[in-house]
C-alpha cells in the first residue's frame, strides 16, 4: 500500500468543564485515542450520532483545535508539531467545508471579498491572476460570475454551499474536510452538491474526509467508512465491505434507524434504548454496552481493542473475539 | 368517503405577502382534506409553502401582513373567520402543533413538569387536583424513562430527543383532534428519529387522532402517513395514498424527489438531479411553477397552469404530462 496521505495516530482530545458553585473541576473526553489512514484519493467517510467527536476529530485534523495527544501525519510531517508559520503553509493544503454555508460567510462581504480573503491571506498572485483564479472557481462550482458584486444573502443555501466549496478550493488544497456539507440543504439541492463535490474531486485530485450523521449520503461518497461512537472508531472497513457484512452492532443499529423512501419495505426497525451516555459520567467497559442488546457482563468490565476481522475491516467489540 | 369522517377541508387557500413593491405567493390554491384518524404526509422543499398552510390553519399567521383567501373549514367552522377569543378555543386544545427545533419551543427558565401542567390548565382538561398525576400520564405516553424526576428537570437538561418527546407530551395534554408535526424530527440524529417516528405512530393508533406530517424527507413519511401531498412553489402537485405516490409517482417532481435521495440501495455513481433551484415567490413563472426545472417541459407547460386532475382513482396530479413518464428511468 501506498503511504497514507494523512495518517492519524493516537489522536485524543480532552475538554474540561467547570460546573456548579463550587467550581468542581470534570472534563471528558470528546477523541479517545483514535487512529487511522487516509489514502490519497479517496473519500473516507465518518458516520456516527451527534456527540460522538467526529466534529472535534476534523478540527483535530486540521488542528483548528489542539489536541492532548497522538499525532497527525501529513505526509511525513507530524503537523501537530509544526511552528505557527509552517503550518499556516500547510493550511493551504487542508480546507474544510461546514454544515451551515451561512453561518461560515461573512454576511457584510461581497462574493468577491469573500473568494478573495484566502488568496490574499497566503498571498497569491497578482490582483488580475485573482481575478482569473475567481473565475475558474466559480465555473468549476457553476456559478455566476455576475453575483459577484453580490452578498450572501442574496443567494440560495445551495449557491451558498456551493460559494463554501469554491472558497475552500482557492488555494488548490489536496485535503478537504466536509463537515455535513449537505445535512443543512434540501433534498433536491443535497443531490447536486454531492455530484459537485465528486466532480470536483476528479478534476482536482481531491482526498476527502467527509463527515455525516446521514449513513445513505456517506455510503454514495465514500470509499472507506469508519463508524464513530463515543470518541472512538468502533467499526472501519470499506464501503463494500462494511454493508455487506455489519460486525458491530451499533453499526447495524444506525443501518436500521434510516428511513427508507419505500413503503413497501418490510424493513423491521431495530430500534435502540434512548440516548447516548453521558461523556462526563461514561459507563465502564464498552461504550456502547448499555444500549446493546448482546451485552454481556464482559463488555461491561472491559474495553474491546479495534482489530482486524479479516478484509481489512476493523472491528471494536467482544462479540466477536470469541 | 362519507363526510362525517371529514375533520379538516382547506379549500383554495392563497396566501401572499406585501414585500416592498412585490408581492410574495407563499400558497397559491391549495385545497386538501383530512379525514378523522388519518395521517398525512406533507412533502416539498424550504420555500414551498408547506408551513405556512399548517400555520394558517393553527391561526398563527397575523393578518395582515399576510393575506388569506379561501376556507379553512375545521369542525364545520371557517377557521379564517373566527376572532382571536375564538381562535384561541381551537388552537392548542383541538388542533395541536410541534416544531423542528423543540429547545425553541419549550420555555428554558421554566421546569418541565410546570410547562406540562400550564398546557393542562390552561386547556381545563383536568382539575387542579388531579393536574400532577395527568403530567406524570403523559409523559409515560410518551415514554420518558424515568418520568418522575424528569418533571422537575430543565428543558436543557434534556437530550435533544427526550425534549421532541416532552413536546409531544404537551401538544397531547389537551387531547386534541389534529396533531400537526412540522419537521419533528429534523433535528435529531437517525437513531432518535426513529424512536420518535415509531412513538408518533403508536399514540395515533392510541388516541386515533389525525396527524399530518409536515417533512422534507420523503423517507420519513414512508413509513407512518396514509396519504401523501407534495408541495411546490405553494401548490399541491400530486397527492395519492402513498404506495401508490411512491410505486407510480405521476409528477416530475415527485419522481425526481424520489430518485435524488441516496438509500442505502443506491449503486449510481451519480445521483438524479432536479436542476435549478425553486422559484422566487414573488416572481413565479407563467405557466407551470415547475416548468423551468423540468427536464420535459413542452411549450403548453411554459404558457398554462395545469390543472389538477384524477390520474387514477384517488391518485391526484397538477401536470399536462402526468402518467407519460417512466417513474424509475427520468
Amino acid at each position: 500500500m501506498a503511504e497514507p496521505f494523512i495518517r492519524i495516530e493516537n489522536l485524543t482530545k480532552r475538554f474540561s468543564i467547570s460546573a456548579g458553585k463550587r467550581i468542581r473541576k470534570t472534563g471528558f473526553t470528546a477523541v479517545n485515542n483514535v487512529s487511522l489512514n487516509i489514502e490519497r484519493g479517496e473519500v473516507f467517510g465518518l458516520v456516527g450520532e451527534s456527540g460522538c467527536g467526529k466534529s472535534t476529530l476534523s478540527l483535530l485534523v486540521l488542528r483548528l483545535l489542539e489536541a492532548n495527544g497522538g499525532a497527525v501525519y501529513h505526509g511525513d510531517t507530524n503537523i501537530l508539531e509544526l511552528p505557527r508559520r509552517k503550518m499556516r503553509r500547510i493550511r493551504r493544503d487542508m480546507q474544510i467545508v461546514f454544515q451551515d454555508p451561512y453561518d461560515s460567510l461573512d454576511p457584510r462581504f461581497t462574493l468577491e471579498r469573500i473568494m478573495n480573503e484566502p488568496l490574499q491571506i497566503h498571498r497569491w498572485g497578482t490582483g488580475a491572476e485573482r481575478e482569473a483564479r475567481i473565475d475558474e472557481l466559480f465555473a468549476a462550482v457553476s456559478l455566476d460570475k455576475q453575483q459577484l458584486k453580490r452578498y450572501p444573502h442574496q443567494l440560495s443555501g445551495g449557491q451558498r454551499q456551493r460559494l463554501c466549496i469554491a472558497r475552500s478550493l482557492a488555494l488548490s488544497p489536496g485535503f478537504l474536510v466536509c463537515d455535513e456539507a449537505v445535512s443543512a440543504l434540501d433534498v433536491s439541492i443535497q443531490a447536486q452538491i454531492l455530484n459537485l463535490l465528486l466532480d470536483l474531486k476528479d478534476e482536482f485530485g481531491l482526498t476527502y474526509l467527509f463527515i455525516s450523521h446521514n449513513l445513505a449520503v456517506v455510503k454514495f461518497v465514500s470509499d472507506r467508512i469508519g463508524v464513530m461512537y463515543f470518541g472512538k472508531i468502533v467499526e472501519l472497513a470499506d464501503t463494500d465491505e462494511l454493508f455487506d457484512n455489519v460486525l458491530h452492532p451499533y453499526t447495524a443499529a444506525l443501518l436500521s434507524a434510516v428511513p427508507d423512501p419505500d413503503p413497501f419495505s418490510e424493513k423491521k426497525r431495530d430500534i435502540l434504548p434512548s440516548g447516548v451516555p453521558s461523556l462526563i459520567d461514561p459507563p465502564g467497559g464498552c461504550a456502547f454496552h448499555p444500549r446493546c442488546k448482546y451485552a454481556g457482563e464482559r463488555c461491561a468490565r472491559e474495553s474491546p481493542e479495534l482489530r482486524d476481522a479479516g478484509r481489512g475491516h476493523l472491528v471494536a467489540c467482544h462479540r466477536l473475539e470469541c | 368517503m362519507s363526510d362525517g369522517q371529514r375533520l379538516l377541508e382547506i379549500k383554495d387557500l392563497r396566501i401572499s405577502f406585501s414585500v416592498g413593491e412585490d408581492t410574495v405567493r407563499a400558497v397559491n390554491g391549495v385545497s386538501l382534506t383530512l379525514d378523522r384518524g388519518e395521517a398525512l404526509g406533507v412533502v416539498g422543499e424550504s420555500g414551498c409553502g408547506k408551513s405556512v398552510t399548517f400555520s394558517s390553519v393553527m391561526g398563527l399567521l397575523p393578518s395582515p401582513p399576510a393575506v388569506i383567501e379561501g376556507e379553512i373549514v375545521f369542525d364545520g367552522r371557517d377557521v379564517t373567520k373566527l376572532s382571536d377569543r375564538q381562535m384561541r378555543r381551537v388552537r392548542g386544545k383541538d388542533i395541536a402543533m410541534i416544531f423542528q427545533e423543540p429547545m425553541r419551543s419549550l420555555n428554558p427558565v421554566m421546569r418541565i413538569g410546570n410547562q406540562i401542567v400550564e398546557a393542562l390548565l390552561l386547556h381545563g382538561a383536568v382539575s387542579r387536583g388531579q393536574v400532577w398525576t395527568r403530567a406524570l400520564e403523559l409523559l409515560k405516553l410518551v415514554e420518558v424513562p424515568d418520568a418522575p424526576s424528569r418533571l422537575h428537570c430543565y428543558p436543557h437538561q434534556l437530550s435533544g430527543g427526550l425534549r421532541q418527546r416532552i413536546m409531544i407530551a404537551m401538544a397531547l395534554a389537551s387531547q386534541p383532534r389534529i396533531l400537526l408535526a412540522d419537521e419533528p424530527t429534523t433535528a435529531l440524529d437517525v437513531t432518535i428519529q426513529a424512536q420518535i417516528l415509531e412513538l408518533l405512530k403508536r399514540v395515533q393508533r392510541e388516541t386515533g387522532m389525525s396527524i399530518v406530517i409536515i417533512t422534507h424527507d420523503l423517507g420519513v413519511v414512508a413509513d407512518i402517513v396514509d396519504n401523501v401531498a407534495v408541495f411546490y412553489a405553494g401548490v399541491i402537485v400530486e397527492k395519492a395514498d402513498k404506495y401508490s405516490l411512491f410505486r407510480s409517482p405521476m409528477h416530475p417532481y415527485t419522481i425526481g424527489l424520489l430518485n435524488c435521495i441516496p438509500t442505502l440501495q443506491t449503486k449510481r455513481k451519480r445521483l438524479y438531479v432536479i436542476e435549478g433551484n425553486i422559484p422566487d415567490p414573488a416572481r413565479l413563472p407563467i405557466g407551470c411553477a415547475f416548468s423551468p426545472r423540468c427536464a420535459y417541459a413542452t411549450e403548453r407547460c411554459l404558457t398554462e397552469k395545469p390543472e389538477t386532475r384524477e390520474c387514477a382513482p384517488g391518485h391526484f396530479c397538477a401536470c399536462h404530462l402526468a402518467g407519460q413518464i417512466d417513474p424509475l428511468n427520468p
